[in-house]
């Protein structure tokens, strides 16, 4: 047991009501999936409650709805860019009022912690179209040409790690920029981007504008490689970037891939160690790990090693794991049991291969899928624990004696989203910055987002960016 | 009917009539040898093949030459990238003077005059580009948090080019992939045009390795290119044959380089080029930095 003791706080669900099912939401309106459809359930990871069932979209509806989207393409992107901005502002609203209702939604599907439901996905997530709604009629002062225009239908396919954020990366600015989209949430997190749908609704957005289909894989596969969609954006694994960067070759199709990372999370021996405690265990521990930019890969500068892996330690103890709906839950549930089982087998190999595993003394919930805070020491360069992706609260640790090892090690890797630097000399952090071949780098901070600031990856990470003036680009020709 | 000769071919046959070739007292020219130009170097091709292209022979680049061109493009990609703004501008500056002073080469080669001027122009224009891309691509961003937040552009590392046949489309794939910190390997099927820009980079101070130029056939060794995991960008904006470029485009994906489509229609090179060819070999590195007493 943890030496500090809580009693429970649990934030109550009574304030979201989800139906029993849900259709596809094409043209402004609900439906059942076609024929060549059917339906799935979608669970709580935390409890394996079902807590809906969801269409599944088969080709006709992916018609259907790529042809809806065309239909409202032309009089959406002919619309004065000053009202489709005040359509994005009126969602951002509805967001902002409904925000409690989306973030227990959102633990509810994800299994994340309200924590971090309420005060980081759902806020930015009305941020994200409060910033992209004035940018709609500001199009020719972003830099990219001085008369851009939309490309078109844009087909989205977003991940279940932060299922209303990445809606929102998506959807925002392709409104912005005068497109219309056709978006397909992760099969295992539909319910948020249903939501959303009745937000547009309630928003009075012009039919076909957005259009959500709920399904898997294959569905995500038959929107992408349809040849009505002028662009395609992606978040999700590198493999499955790859095959979507084959499949628009030789088409007219933009493409821009949000993947994987393996981040390094660099600490000097000069560094603020508590808060670089605090880095660490956000970088790996937030959202459960399931992050793509987390901070995978710890550095430790030798000199500094046993004081930083003994803080680490004591810090990991207190750590709570459970009930995503209690607030003070600080690591939730695990999304999946398909993505359990992959923590799992990538633990056992990290063991089987000769590091040192280490998780605090923690009580995991019978039921749902749970996965304790771990690190692993003497992690080296070759094992498999430190080249992929876990994508679970699991952290590797190496360690390095020079800034040219340092970088040397970080940029190893054929990612290269994110990374991470504490040190107290600001010589050093730009120097290093400059360096590490990342799309986002925090210097004594970890895992910040904000719409302003563009995300996204270098090498096999992806490419395109997300958020800023930027994030534009990706929508605009 | 008779094929109207190619300009290259009926410049050389002028040549070989002029005194140049052959001079009035009867003294034989010396003739160039095409090769390679790879590392700073001119190599020939390890293959020994050479091919004949209007009267020269040419090397004809192996898929050992494009790994060996990728290896010293990497090599020479850090400190190239690592230099500042100012140099890598005034070397571009510097590859502009050493075009016109070959002037009579390239013409002799049968690039037209307003051509010529045209590459020159855009060596001069890229140049400055150098020290001004950064403000006019990246941004401070106003975070909404105590943070120190900015996003700057950085080259995407090594660049595959596919160049157009033209000496100003040649320079129009080249310039903007350099001017930003990349090195290049490019294939071009006008080598004599090609090699003769080589021997301009390599007298401009331009690093070994910065540019690197494989003359022979796009078909066979772009395929090593688009699949070599070393290479982070494909520019295949002279790839004539669509079903090429889709199969290079598909094989690129292997390590998801940033990929350059051809161009839908014949490409105006004289045009103002924009800021895509060179937005489209950068990337954007975001740095975020606390804010406190």
């Amino acid at each position: 047991m943890s030496f500090l003791e809580y009693a429970p706080a649990p934030e109550s669900r009574s304030v979201v009501d989800i139906a029993p099912s849900y259709g596809l939401f094409i043209d402004g309106a609900f439906g059942p999936a076609s024929s060549s459809g059917g339906v799935f359930k979608t669970v709580n990871p935390a409890s394996e409650e079902v807590l809906a069932e969801v269409a599944s979209a088969g080709a006709e509806d992916v018609d259907r709805a790529v042809a809806a989207a065309r239909r409202a393409f032309g009089p959406w992107s002919a619309l004065p860019g000053a009202e489709r901005a005040k359509y994005l502002f009126r969602i951002a609203r509805i967001i902002q009022e409904r925000s409690r209702e989306l973030a227990v939604l959102e633990s509810l599907d994800n299994g994340k912690p309200i924590r971090e439901s309420r005060d980081v996905d759902v806020p930015l997530v009305a941020a994200h179209f409060f910033y992209y709604a004035g940018w709609a009629d500001k199009l020719k002062y972003a830099g990219h040409g001085s008369d851009p225009r939309p490309l078109g239908v844009a087909a989205q396919v977003i991940p279940w790690n932060f299922p209303l954020l990445m809606l929102a990366w998506k959807i925002a600015p392709a409104l912005a920029a005068g497109n219309t989209v056709v978006l397909k949430p992760a099969e295992t997190t539909p319910l948020s981007a249903l939501f959303f749908a009745d937000i547009c609704q309630q928003a009075d957005l012009p039919p076909g504008v957005v259009n959500i289909i709920t399904g898997a894989g294959e569905t995500g596969r038959t929107l992408v490689e349809h040849p009505g969609v002028d662009k395609v954006a992606f978040t999700g694994s590198t493999e499955v970037g790859r095959q979507i960067a084959r499949s628009v070759a030789g088409t007219s199709k933009r493409l821009t891939l949000e993947l994987g990372g393996k981040a390094a999370n660099i600490v000097f021996d000069d560094a603020p160690i508590d808060q670089a405690v605090e880095g660490i265990v956000n970088g790996i521990f937030f959202n459960q790990g399931h992050v793509c930019c987390a901070g995978s890969r710890l550095l430790v500068q030798e000199s500094a090693y046993d004081e930083v892996l003994t803080a680490l330690k004591r810090r990991m103890a207190t750590l709570r794991v459970g009930d995503p709906l209690d607030k003070n839950t600080d690591v939730g549930a695990i999304n999946s049991a398909a993505q359990l089982a992959r923590i799992r087998e990538l633990s056992d190999v990290g063991a089987a291969e000769g590091a040192e595993r280490w998780s605090p003394p923690c009580e995991l919930p019978a039921q749902g899928f749970w996965f304790a805070p771990t690190i692993f020491t003497g992690v080296t360069q070759a094992h498999r624990i430190a080249r992929e992706e876990i994508f679970g609260p699991v952290l590797s640790v190496l360690t390095f004696r020079t800034p040219d090892e340092a970088i040397e090690k970080a940029n190893n890797t054929p990612y290269g989203l994110s990374a991470g630097i504490w040190t107290e000399k600001g010589s050093l952090i730009l120097a290093m910055a400059d360096k590490l071949r990342a799309g986002v780098v925090w210097a004594n901070t970890f895992n910040k987002f904000d719409p302003t600031s563009p995300f996204g990856g270098y090498k096999e990470s992806g490419y395109g960016r997300e958020g800023g003036r930027h994030g534009l680009e990706a929508y605009l020709a | 009917m008779p094929k109207s000769p190619s300009p290259a071919k009926a410049a050389k046959a002028e040549r070989s009539a002029s005194p140049a070739e052959s001079d009035r007292r009867g003294r034989l020219a010396v003739r160039k040898t095409y090769k390679l130009y790879i590392g700073g170097a001119f190599p020939r091709s390890e293959s020994g093949r050479t091919y004949l292209v209007d009267g020269d022979n040419v090397a004809l680049a192996s898929r050992k030459d494009a790994r060996d061109a990728v290896v010293a493009a990497r090599k020479a990609q850090t400190k190239w990238a690592a230099a500042t703004a100012y140099n890598r501008g005034q070397v571009l500056y510097r590859i502009a003077e050493m075009v016109e002073a070959r002037r009579d080469e390239f013409l002799a080669l049968g690039v037209a005059a307003g051509e010529l001027d045209a590459a020159v122009d855009r060596w001069v224009w890229y140049a400055g580009w150098s020290d001004k891309i950064a403000q006019v691509h990246g941004s401070a961003n106003p975070v909404a948090g105590p943070y120190f937040n900015i996003s700057a552009p950085e080259p995407t590392g090594v660049v595959g080019v596919v160049a157009p046949a033209s000496f100003l489309g040649l320079v129009s794939v080249i310039a903007p992939a350099i001017v930003t910190g990349n090195t290049v390997v490019v294939l071009t099927a006008t080598p004599q045009v090609a090699v003769t820009l080589a021997e301009v980079l390599a007298t401009s101070d331009v690093p070994g390795g910065v540019v690197n130029i494989l003359t022979g056939h796009a078909a066979e060794t772009a395929p090593w290119l688009a699949s070599h995991d070393d290479v982070n960008a494909l520019d295949l904006t002279g790839v004539a044959d669509p079903e090429l470029a889709t199969e290079l485009e598909r094989s690129a994906a292997g390590s998801l380089k940033r990929v350059v489509r051809p161009p839908a229609d014949t490409p105006d090179f004289t045009a103002d080029p924009g800021l895509r060819p060179m937005t489209a070999l950068l990337e954007t590195k975001t740095v975020w930095h606390p804010k406190g007493f």
